[in-house]
């Protein structure tokens, strides 16, 4: 289970990655990438995804 | 009447000659006993007055001598605003949110070490975005504690939505951020909803009312903090017919009664263009006269700041010009070192134009006083390059400045942005009968040059356009031609 980034979308502010509990996601070739064996899909830790949460265009930051 | 002034801040941009700009700091002109000083306004203490007359943004009289840069260092945003799209790349563009690159805070402070070697008006520095300052607060934070150690005397400005701010005071007093913006469009936030779709806090996403009920009290708990740590604040208002323009007025009282320094009403900029949802559900922007007849209204409330230019988060230079390509990451040395020479040299030669320029506010003001009737006011619009003066082509202006002369002197009250005209000696009809629309409420245009053929034009459109005071300062300019306008008929006594 993990989020996913949509390369093409993304506008590399990097919310997602400050948020991220599990600190799965970094900044790689321009855009924004969440390491789908890091991602817990933020279980344990809040009740929704943060990344998807703070991203700033819609459809962007999905499920994988 | 001296002399034309004949060192134009314009010559400042290119190489500099050191003696040169020295013997002219030290020659004619007032003696540096009588500056800044006496451009302070009456109803303002001398501290305030030292911490803002340098400051474009939040001094009228500033704007004409002393810039800023912006660095596009807080992309991360932790809310969504319906007139807002954080798209880079567009170098046409110029409205808060857009940058054409992003920097790290070591590419920020090379360039800011880079304009402040070039640009010796440049007094503040600010982090505007292009996402918000506060939220992404880790990279806002070391961009000003590198480059306060290089540049000890720039202002440091930041301009946030004020979620996150509450939480970042003491770290902003600590770096002596000495002025801070916060965008606040309502407080009520049944309005609120319609300008803001969503917002992200304590780690979750909230929408609706409830979304801007939690903004709205953290922005008056972020002013109120401030206020009460002496940070002079500003207040950023978009203006968004039909849905805030007559709250706007309740806003004023809010953020006057908590202490705001200055409220910056600004109109909306919508276009479906640029992406955002205002611009692609067709909510207009305010026309020119709309805004200002706002802004008249809240004269007396909180003090209001009229010369915004609602500039890019990576706008670099004086207000009404971005001289920010010059400064791209590409261009940039990889080591750089701070020269304070131009910046200070630079200074002393401001502090001498500077009281001459408030000499001659003061004159004008005084010269109108004795032809002026009540309810007799003008609308004019100056074409200028900088440093106050009427020292532009009509043809070359990209915007002029509008002042207003009325028994009260001459004030300034907006700018109007247009196409430059004159395109290589040739005009294009169609730009011109844009200039005519910008110029909606003005019937008189003072410039340094215009040909006869738009001139011509501008008359049949019912404007009158001169070259007659030519370098002048704008505001002696608009007080011999208000002077002119509503002469005495010849034969009345003058008390």
């Amino acid at each position: 289970m993990a989020f996913k980034i949509i390369a093409s979308q993304c506008t590399a502010c990097g919310a997602c990655e400050f948020e991220c509990p599990t600190a799965a996601i970094r900044f790689k070739n321009d855009t924004y990438m969440i390491d789908p064996k890091t991602c817990t899909e933020c279980e344990g830790h809040f009740d929704t995804q943060q990344c998807n949460s703070v991203c700033p265009v819609p459809k962007t930051c999905v499920k994988a | 009447m001296g002399q034309p002034f004949t060192i134009s801040l314009d010559s400042l941009l290119d190489p500099v000659d050191f003696d040169a700009m020295r013997e002219t700091a030290a020659a004619g002109g007032c003696s540096s006993s009588s500056c800044g000083s006496s451009a302070r306004p009456e109803d303002m203490d001398a501290d305030v007055w030292e911490r803002i007359k340098d400051h474009p943004c939040y001094s009228e009289e500033a704007h004409h001598y002393f810039a800023r840069m912006h660095v596009a260092v807080a992309p991360a945003c932790n809310i969504q605003c319906n007139y807002c799209n954080r798209k880079y790349d567009c170098a046409n563009e110029s409205r808060p949110g857009v940058v054409s690159e992003k920097l790290t805070p070591d590419q920020a402070r090379r360039k800011v070490i880079a304009v402040a070697n070039e640009v010796p008006q440049l007094s503040v520095l600010g982090i505007a975005g292009p996402g918000d300052a506060c939220y992404d607060w880790k990279k806002s934070q070391a961009t000003f504690s590198a480059i306060a150690k290089d540049i000890p005397d720039i202002k440091l400005c930041i301009s946030t939505n004020g979620l996150s701010l509450p939480d970042r005071i003491d770290e902003l007093a600590a770096m002596n951020v000495d002025h801070v913006t916060i965008t606040i469009n309502m407080v009520d936030p049944e309005i609120g909803a319609k300008i803001y779709p969503w917002i992200y806090f304590r780690n979750r996403r909230w929408t609706g009312v409830e979304a801007s009920q939690i903004l709205h009290e953290r922005q008056m708990l972020g002013l109120e903090m401030l206020t009460a740590r002496g940070v002079l604040t500003k207040i950023n208002s978009v203006m968004i017919p039909g849905i805030n323009d007559e709250h706007l007025i309740e806003v004023n009282r809010w953020v006057k009664q908590r202490g705001a320094f200055l409220h910056n009403v600004m109109p909306l900029i919508s276009d479906p263009a640029h992406g955002t949802h205002f611009g692609l559900t067709g909510q207009r922007g305010p026309s020119a006269m709309e805004l200002k007849a706002l802004q008249d209204r809240l004269e007396g409330g909180a003090k209001l700041m009229r010369h915004c230019r609602q500039c890019r988060a990576d706008a670099v230079g004086l207000l009404g010009e971005d001289r920010g390509q010059e400064f791209t990451l590409d261009q940039l040395p990889e080591a750089v070192d701070y020269d304070p020479a131009k910046r200070t040299a630079y200074r002393e030669i401001v502090a001498g134009e500077r009281g001459d320029h408030v000499a001659a506010r003061k004159a004008a003001a005084a010269a109108i006083q004795e032809n002026a009737a009540e309810g007799q006011s003008m609308l004019v619009a100056v074409a200028t390059k900088g440093g106050g003066r009427v020292n532009e082509h009509f043809g070359h202006a990209k915007e002029f400045q509008i002042y207003e002369a009325s028994s009260k002197g001459v004030v300034f009250v907006g700018h109007r942005k247009v196409e430059a005209y004159c395109m290589g000696g040739f005009g294009e009809d169609a730009t011109l009968d844009a200039v005519i629309a910008a110029l909606e409420g003005v019937r008189h245009v003072l410039c340094a040059k215009i040909g006869d053929c738009p001139k011509d034009m501008l008359e049949a459109a019912g404007i009158e356009a001169s070259d007659a005071y030519a370098y002048e300062y704008a505001e002696t300019a608009i007080g011999a031609l208000y002077a002119q306008t509503f002469a005495r008929a010849p034969g009345r006594a003058v008390a």
